[in-house]
Formats: C-alpha cells, structure tokens, sequence
C-alpha cells in the first residue's frame, strides 16, 4: 500500500504513514468517520422517503394542469371545486379535456387491526387521466363498489396482497356498505395514511354519500399535445370565474405540495431539522478526527517547515488523509446506512432507500469536509515561526 | 553579501512575549561566518544561542536590525523566500524532532524529498548512504520509537547532511551521542566543511569540537562577549 501510494502520489505517504501509525486511533477515526456518513444517511432516507410519499399519488394520474380549491395545499385536504369550472376551462382552445377527481379515507377494519386507506374516486372510462399501471385494470373498477387495492399497504401482508385477483377477489364492509377488491396497484405507505384504493366515481358516492357528483375536489384537465401547461393555467387563471381555486399546471401542484410538507408541516420541518443536524454533526466529527491528527503532529510538521517544506506540502497530507478517511470510512458507512434504511423500510413501510445521488453527495461531502477541516487546523502551522512549534 | 560571508547579522535584537512580559532575549548581535568555516557558539544556558541560531536559520522572524543570509536579507523577508532558503540549509535540532510515523530512511529521504520528487530507488540509495556513514546502516529500516537518543539525533544528522546544504546549523548535536559517535558526527561535518564548502554553526560545549573550531563566539545574556579566532 505504501509503495502504490508513492508510486502515486511522488511523494512519500505521509499522511498514509501518519494515520496507520496507531492502529487503535485509525480505527477510531474511521468509525468516527463512517458514523457521521450513517447519520447523515439516516436523515437523508427519512427527508427523501417524504418526498417520495408526497409525490407519490400524483403518479397514479395523468393530467397536465390540476384546479384545487384555495385551502388545498396537497391532494388529500381542502374544500372542493364546482364542476361548472370544469366546463368553463373546457372552452380554451388547449384544453381537451376534463375529469373530476374525489378524495377520502376509507377505514378497512381487519379484526383489530385498522387500515387507513387514502381513497380516489375518478371516472373509470376517461382512463387517459390513469396512469398505463391502473388504466390497464380500470375497466373492472365499472363494476359497483369495485376497488383497486394499493398493494404494498402498510399492514397488509404481501401474500395477501399478492392473493387479490379479478378471479379471487376480496370483500369487506365499510359502515354497511360492500367494497370487493378486484385488483391491485404499486402504491407505497406514505406518512398521511397506511395505503391507497382507486374506486369509480359513482362507487365512491356511495361511500360517501354526502360528496355530490357535482362538486369533485379536483378537477384534472389534459390539453392538446405540445402545448405549455404552465401558460395554459395562467390564461384559466383569468377565464375561471372563480378567483380563489388554485390552477397550476400538474407538475407545479406536485412540487408545491412537497415544498408545502416540508416547509410548513411539523414533520418535514423536523426531518428537514434532522438533515441539518446530521450534517452538522458529521461535520463536527470530521473536524475533531482531522484536526487533533493535525494537532499531534504539529512538531513534526514545524520540522518539515524548518527544512523548507511550503504550505502547499501540508496541504497535500490533509487532503490525502481526508482522502483516505473518506473512501474508507465511507464503504462501512454506506454499509451500515443502506442496512438501517432497509430495516426502517421494512418496519415502516416508508420508501426509506439508499439511493446512488445520497451516496454521492455523502460521499463528497465528506471528502470535502474532512479535506477543509484539515486545511483550517493547518493555517496554524502557516502562521507561526517554525522555531515556536517545536 | 560578500561572497566570503553567507551569514552577516547586524545590531541584531530580539525580544520575547509582549506588554509586561516583554524580554529581550538578544542585544545588538554583529557576526560575520566565513564561507566553510566552522564557528561555535558557547554560553551558559538561557545566554541566547538557540534563538540566534533559529533566527540566523530562518526559522524565527528577525523583528530588528539585519541578517543576510545568502546573499537574502531576512528582515522583512517573504514567505516563499524562507521556504527556499530553508532548503539550502541543514538544521540539526537541540530535540532530535523525528517523524515518528517514519523509518529511519523515510525520515532521511524527507530531507531530500524537500529538493523535488526524486524517484523512490534513487532516494533510498541516498538516505541508506548518508545511515550508514553515521553508523546507521543495521538501522534503516526501525521506527524513531525503537532507536536510543544517540541513535535518533544520528538520524536527524543524516537528515540534515542529505540535501547538500550550503550551511549547517546544530544544536548541541552531540549532546546525546557517546565519544566514537559524536567523533564520527564531527569528523563528517568537518569533511562536509572542507570538500564541499559547506559553512558550519554550531551550539556546543563538546571539547573536541571547540579544538577544531575555526571561530568560538561567546555569548552571555544575550550579548556576544568574546569571539575568538583560531587562525588569527
Ligand atoms: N519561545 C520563547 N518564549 C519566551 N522566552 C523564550 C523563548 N525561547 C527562549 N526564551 C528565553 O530567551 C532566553 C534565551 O533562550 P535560548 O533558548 O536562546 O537559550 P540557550 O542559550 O539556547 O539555552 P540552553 O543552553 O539552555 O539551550 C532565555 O531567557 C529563555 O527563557
Ligand atoms: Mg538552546
């Protein structure tokens, strides 16, 4: 190792030299490393499997512009939107076409477990507001009380899951009223509920028998090929009679909702919190393993100044030490992180996952750390007279 | 400079700490050294030989009056103008100031490295010469922690001697060494000194030195007090 690093570098490796000196503190200083790489892999699932969730749902349609109700910060709360707006944006020449679209929560009792399903009700026969997954099994939901099951609800065993056919389908009763699962759909638990269910328009008036078809709690509407969503929303803004919905291309809606649960729910606050913290921490880590080997090698490097080593030399150490304890304390921590995220997952049946931008980012963001940290404790070094150090 | 001198220090002062505890430690300091001689400085300890020889080595900033060193006046002088003079210096310390994550060799090969990247061969062919010739040449390969005193102020010898430089400073070199080292310490300074003209300041009390000085300066609380010349 120490011949390839010279071989590489031109130079003897100190810094190589220098952290495996002492076995027992190099390792301490890779772990010291690798958990600051874990904390912040933690935090990062968590923030990231939020946005996952969020946008989740908004992947089951296909729509080029959503019309919400004024308090509607996401899909699932808010008032509703009269139809007849629908009819009015109709009339722009961009506008093919419309479909309302309902939202509730839907309570499936198993035994003494109770499944919170986020439930859509939307006009089987438009399937060109599905996405191709649940257009391809949507034209069973024209059935009465037929429902499309969110196959990976939290609580809901795979098997189970995987059981509900058109030829073996699942009944059960919510408040005396019969829904039977003919069907399922890749959806994934998010943190407003355990898992999501597709009915009909008209089943879901029945389930909700105070929501009139006439009011929806969106409208989505789909314009002609080629054209700008975003502008054809503004031009509704000023055709739409009513003032307070909220008209914003598809896209836009999607990322309002995320920037909305993670900057004013508490929880996106708190994760958000809890990335920051990681950071810090991990900062605070890197600091003290790259700055103390710093400190206790301060004479020797007064003595390297002494015989004519520039500030640059000092420079290349660190940086090969944050090297170094970067790539090898970052392979246990993405180890350790993959493996906690996978074990969250499957507790929580959140989209936690370790994915290739986090390892990237943590990685160089380590690498970096660790490579500043060591230049800040080195200005010392730069500062002083050689013959103050020793 | 003159070229027969590569050290002139002129009304040199110099002071420790500062506000109330403000010392001075060196009080208008004149010495010339003759290009490869060897001149001694002697005094009691806490006199101010250490601090001379740091500050005529580049190693302390001059704060008042003049030290040329080179053909550079050190007053006032850049960063990266130390950092070059430094190389064509050799600086054997008063604490042998090894890199304990080093071997022997990796320590010597430090003091040429400093010179440009030689390859890893030529480098150690170097460093296992400069060993052996003070008597290190069983040792090359031991870590700093497993070498005696003597053994690792040889290896801060070698190390200074292995860049060629133009001036050696030792303090007090042979302090921790026994007679037949300290004897072959001095004799291969001495040779450094006369084949390639290399200048030699050295702080010692070591009697068989003092015999081949070829300049004995004096100093006594921060004063030079006496300078004796052994030509004249
Ligand atoms: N870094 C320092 N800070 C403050 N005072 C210092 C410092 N270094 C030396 N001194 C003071 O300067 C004076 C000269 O010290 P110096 O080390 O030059 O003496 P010396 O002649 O080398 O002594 P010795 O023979 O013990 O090595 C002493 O009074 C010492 O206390
Ligand atoms: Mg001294």
């Amino acid at each position: 190792m120490t011949g390839l690093l010279h071989a590489l570098l031109g130079r003897l490796p100190i810094g190589w030299l220098q952290l495996t000196h002492s076995r027992a503190r190099f390792a301490a200083a890779l772990a010291g490393v690798a958990f600051a790489n874990v904390l912040v892999f933690v935090q990062l699932g968590i923030m990231n499997s939020m946005a996952t969730a969020t946008l989740k749902p908004y992947e089951f349609f296909s729509a080029d512009i959503m019309i919400s109700a004024s308090d509607a910060n996401s899909m699932t709360d808010g008032g509703n939107v009269a139809r007849q707006w629908m009819l009015q944006a109709l009339a722009d020449p961009d506008v093919e076409a419309g479909t309302g679209l309902f939202v509730g929560n839907v309570s499936w009792q198993r035994g003494a477990q109770s499944l919170g399903l986020t439930t859509y009700g939307i006009d089987p026969t438009e399937s060109r507001f599905l996405s191709p997954d649940i257009a391809a099994k949507s034209s069973i939901l024209q059935l009465q009380g037929a429902g499309l099951l969110d196959r990976f609800s939290r609580g809901l065993p795979r098997d189970e899951a995987a059981s509900i056919r058109p030829q073996t389908p699942l009944s059960f009763e919510v408040s005396g009223k019969t829904l039977t699962l003919y069907d399922t759909f890749a959806g994934g638990g998010g943190f407003g509920g355990d898992g999501y269910m597709i009915l009909s328009d008209q089943t879901y008036l029945t389930m909700f028998p105070k929501r009139s078809s006439s009011a929806p709690d969106h409208v989505l509407l789909q314009t002609r090929p080629h054209v700008d969503a975003a502008k054809v929303a503004e031009r509704l803004r000023e055709l739409v009679s009513d003032k307070t919905l909220r008209i914003r291309s598809y896209a836009d809606a999607a990322q309002e909702d995320l920037s909305y649960q993670q900057t004013k729910r508490p929880t996106g606050i708190i994760f958000g919190f809890g990335v920051i913290i990681g950071i810090l921490v991990g900062i605070v880590i890197v600091y003290q393993v790259l700055s103390t080997d710093v400190s206790d090698h301060m004479r020797e490097y007064a003595t390297f100044k002494a015989m004519g080593y520039g500030h640059s030399f000092f420079l290349g150490i660190v940086l090969e030490e944050a090297l170094i304890l970067g790539i090898l304390g970052f392979i246990p921590g993405l180890a350790v992180g993959t493996g906690i995220l996978t074990g969250m997952a499957a507790a929580t049946t959140l989209p936690l996952e370790m994915t290739v931008g986090m390892a990237i980012a943590v990685f160089v963001g380590t690498v970096v750390a660790c490579a500043l940290s060591g230049a800040i404790a080195t200005r010392r070094l730069a500062a002083a007279d050689p013959a103050d150090l020793f | 400079m003159d070229s027969k001198h590569p050290i002139a220090a002129r009304n040199l002062n110099h002071w420790f700490g500062t506000g109330e505890a403000r010392k001075q430690a060196l009080f208008d300091i004149n010495l010339e050294v003759e290009l490869g001689s060897l001149t001694v400085l002697v005094g009691p300890s806490g006199s101010g030989k250490t601090t001379l020889l740091t500050l005529l080595g580049c190693l302390r900033e001059v704060q008042d009056g003049s030290v040329d060193l080179l053909g550079h006046e050190l007053h006032g002088a850049s960063g990266a103008l130390l950092t070059a003079l430094r190389r064509r210096l050799g600086f054997v310390f008063q604490a042998h100031n090894l890199h304990n994550s080093l071997t022997a060799r990796q320590n010597v090969v430090m003091g040429l490295q400093v010179h440009g990247n030689l390859p890893a061969e030529q480098a150690d062919a170097a460093a296992s010469h400069l060993l052996g010739l003070v008597g290190l040449g069983d040792r090359l390969d031991y870590l700093p922690a497993n070498l005696s005193g003597g053994q690792k102020q040889r290896v801060a010898v070698a190390r200074a001697l292995v860049g060629n430089p133009d001036i050696i400073f030792a303090d007090e070199p042979t302090a921790a060494l026994d007679r037949v080292t300290s004897a072959n310490v001095v004799a291969l300074i001495k040779r450094l000194g006369r084949e390639r003209g290399t200048t030699t300041v050295m702080v010692t009390h070591d009697n068989r030195i003092l015999d081949q000085a070829d300049r004995i300066v004096t100093l006594e609380e921060g004063r030079i007090v006496k300078s004796i010349d052994a030509n004249a």
